[in-house]
């Protein structure tokens, strides 16, 4: 694929921060591929998107609910022992595990609702992977006292149990879905089916920055909360910005949060993190930039794990928040504008930067952003004592002790 | 006069009849549609994650896939159509990734050289048609735009404008082969669609037997059957093609028979 943009977009006027265009595409990516059924629906989406965006009262809320009922700002936080550790760079943290339901998650779902309420829908549906997104959803729908159901693939139904019971008790309907290979993008099919069947009342809202325009570009608005307080608090500490910024990436959203509102510093590098699984040579990875193609699913133009007759592939990844066959097509453009580096990282690496940040600073992260602090220890090891690197502790690992004692052959 | 057109130019409505690509004996299958008397054949191409698609689609998509059909499988049973079935259109019907991954033009070809007549891609609306619309026109094969409950006025115009061969009017807002709807509201959107075009309206989604055919055939020019056939497919596997032909039989004599009245 080709763009005809410039990849010195950030000098003068051009600016790597005013995508996508009007129709939706970020370069050749993004756009609005879905069913006739939906379209009217997204473009009215649109429409009220642009009309909350200039309105400062729906700003004061979100503002409000992030600081009062999330817990923003989420600290800033030097990890100081990891730093000794890897002998290198210095290591810093954006502390998005602390916020309310223990991930970044919830910063999008607090916008998208408001959203929802705005436009008048009256009940609430959603995918989940790992269930993150799916207890931020039932967490805002019980905030809100609107009724939620919550889609989830069966094999990650029986993985994911305490969130499940999470999702329960704060009163969300949990339905498992059995087709295709019972995971994430199955989940996210049913919940467009459900979309589409009941346009009239329901809103869906989408965890990460894919799916059809404006979802890409509000997920992103929403999660770029992250990258404005971690810039504005880095000044303020040691007065410079970071020399590279590190973020987990399934669909992409904790990433675009963190790297959007750096996109125009171009002394800061960003490199992405993909799940590259038992390894990027075979088919059991998570790499969609890395190991996929361009192609269209769930409303959008991006890079998909697929073969040679476009079918979608099944990724694989200890890890259930990034086990998705796509990726935000923000990131496949970034990625072809060369702005952003990507790189994978395995399911190994990710269990031993897990117990490395447990052990070197009393933090248990989730197995998401454990796939971030591994391409940070190899990174920081190559470069020097005074350069800095900010990565997004994304989010906390509670719900990730069974799947990691299971690997660590430890019986609970 | 394309064999579309020769199809929806007939004295009575056009029974349109849907079967998913390398679930069972496909050829034998289609040749049981042609047989009891559909006018025009829609062939499902089988996709991975069939998003727009009931329970009994989505199985029979994955079924297909379960046996390894591949793209090159869908036109071969294609192309074996058409040298069977000189006259009778096909069109392909599936989701947009497979249709574009080895680029639009490629898979217009092919159609082409399988004497494919047209295209539906459930996931490409008009605002984003800009690469697999023209290749098809460019081919002559006609791409056929989807319509639905939710398809406003402001926007009908951009729909139908770049269909050709018939336009899909999907009945119901929600999946295949699920729900049917009142044919009330089927007759006033066929209605404002027709005002808003010459192309001829075929009626789909929720449509399973003789009699809800038949209420529909008196008010489009077409009647699509599909979940209710794929379902005979995976209950009668090798011995499908009789069952298929008896349904397909009382279906089209529903669906021709209805309009005959009409006339």
């Amino acid at each position: 694929m080709s763009t005809s943009t410039p990849t010195t977009a950030a000098i003068g006027t051009n600016s790597y921060r005013q995508m996508p265009d009007a129709r939706g595409h970020f370069g050749d990516y993004g756009g609005r591929y879905v069913a006739e059924t939906l379209m009217p629906l997204i473009l009215e989406l649109e429409k009220e998107y642009r009309k909350a965006q200039a309105d400062p009262a729906f700003k004061a809320q979100f503002d409000d609910l992030l600081e009062h009922y999330v817990g923003r700002p989420s600290p800033l936080y030097f990890a100081e022992r990891l730093t000794e550790a890897l002998g290198g760079a210095q290591v810093w943290f954006k502390r998005d595990e602390l916020n309310h339901t223990g991930a970044h998650k919830i910063n999008n779902c607090i916008g998208q609702i408001l959203l929802a309420m705005r436009m008048g829908k009256t009940r609430i549906i959603a995918e989940t992977g790992a269930g993150q997104h799916g207890v931020a959803t039932a967490t805002v729908c019980a905030r809100f006292g609107l009724p939620c159901v919550i889609y989830m693939g069966a094999t990650d139904v029986a993985r994911q149990q305490p969130n499940v019971f999470r999702m329960k008790l704060l009163g969300a309907e949990v339905v498992p879905v059995t087709s295709g290979a019972a995971t994430l993008k199955d989940a996210m099919n049913e919940g467009l089916r459900d979309w589409v069947a009941n346009v009239h009342d329901t809103f869906y809202i989408i965890g990460t920055a894919a799916g059809p325009h404006p979802y890409p570009e509000l997920v992103r608005d929403f999660q770029s909360v992250i990258g404005k307080e971690a810039r504005a608090q880095m000044l303020s500490r040691i007065n410079r910005l970071p020399d590279l910024l590190v973020a987990a990436i399934g669909g992409g959203s904790n990433a675009l949060g963190l790297f959007h509102p750096f996109l125009d510093d171009p002394e800061v590098k960003m490199l992405g993190v993909e799940a590259a699984g038992y390894g990027l040579d075979g088919d059991q990875h998570a790499a969609s930039l890395l190991g996929g193609f361009p192609g269209i699913l769930h409303g959008n133009k991006t890079y998909l794990l697929q073969d040679e007759d476009g079918q979608i592939t099944e990724g694989h990844s200890i890890s259930a928040g990034l086990d998705y066959p796509g990726i935000g097509p923000e990131h496949a453009w970034l990625k072809d504008m060369g702005r952003v580096e990507y790189t994978a990282v395995t399911d190994d690496e990710a269990l031993d930067a897990f117990q490395l940040l447990c052990r070197t600073e009393g933090i248990i992260p989730a197995l998401e952003p454990s796939h971030a602090i591994a391409a940070v220890a190899k990174r920081a090891k190559e470069m020097d004592r005074d350069q800095i690197i900010l990565a997004n502790l994304c989010g906390r690992g509670d719900k990730d002790i069974f799947t990691v004692a299971e690997k660590l052959g430890v019986e609970m | 006069m394309t064999r579309l057109s020769n199809a929806f130019a007939k004295r009575h409505p056009a029974l349109v009849c849907f079967l998913t690509a390398g679930d069972g004996d496909t050829s034998a299958n289609l040749d049981a549609l042609v047989a009891g008397g559909a006018d025009v054949i829609e062939l499902g191409m089988p996709f991975t994650d069939p998003m727009a698609d009931g329970p009994a689609i989505q199985a029979a998509n994955l079924r297909s896939l379960g046996v390894s059909t591949t793209t090159a499988d869908v036109f071969a049973i294609a192309s074996a159509f058409r040298e069977r079935h000189k006259d009778v259109p096909l069109v392909l019907m599936g989701y947009a990734n497979p249709m574009v991954r080895r680029g639009p033009e490629w898979f217009a070809d092919q159609c082409k050289a399988a004497g494919v007549d047209g295209v539906i891609c459930v996931d490409i609306p008009p605002e984003e048609d800009e690469a697999l619309g023209p290749a098809l026109r460019a081919a002559g094969i006609a791409p056929i735009r989807l319509a639905t409950p939710t398809t406003d006025d402001k926007r009908l115009p951009a729909v139908v404008a770049g269909s050709e061969g018939f336009l899909y009017y999907v009945a119901v807002a929600g999946i295949t082969g699920m729900q049917q709807a009142a044919i009330e509201s089927i007759r006033a959107n066929v209605a404002r669609i027709k005002a808003a075009t010459e192309t001829p309206v075929a009626v789909g989604f929720g449509v399973r037997t003789p009699e809800q055919a038949a209420e529909i055939a008196e008010v489009a020019d077409g009647v699509v059957v599909g979940s209710a056939l794929v379902e005979l497919v995976e209950k009668y596997g090798h011995d499908a093609p009789q069952h298929l032909r008896a349904l397909t039989a009382s279906l089209a004599k529903a669906v021709h028979s209805a309009a005959k009245a009409a006339a």
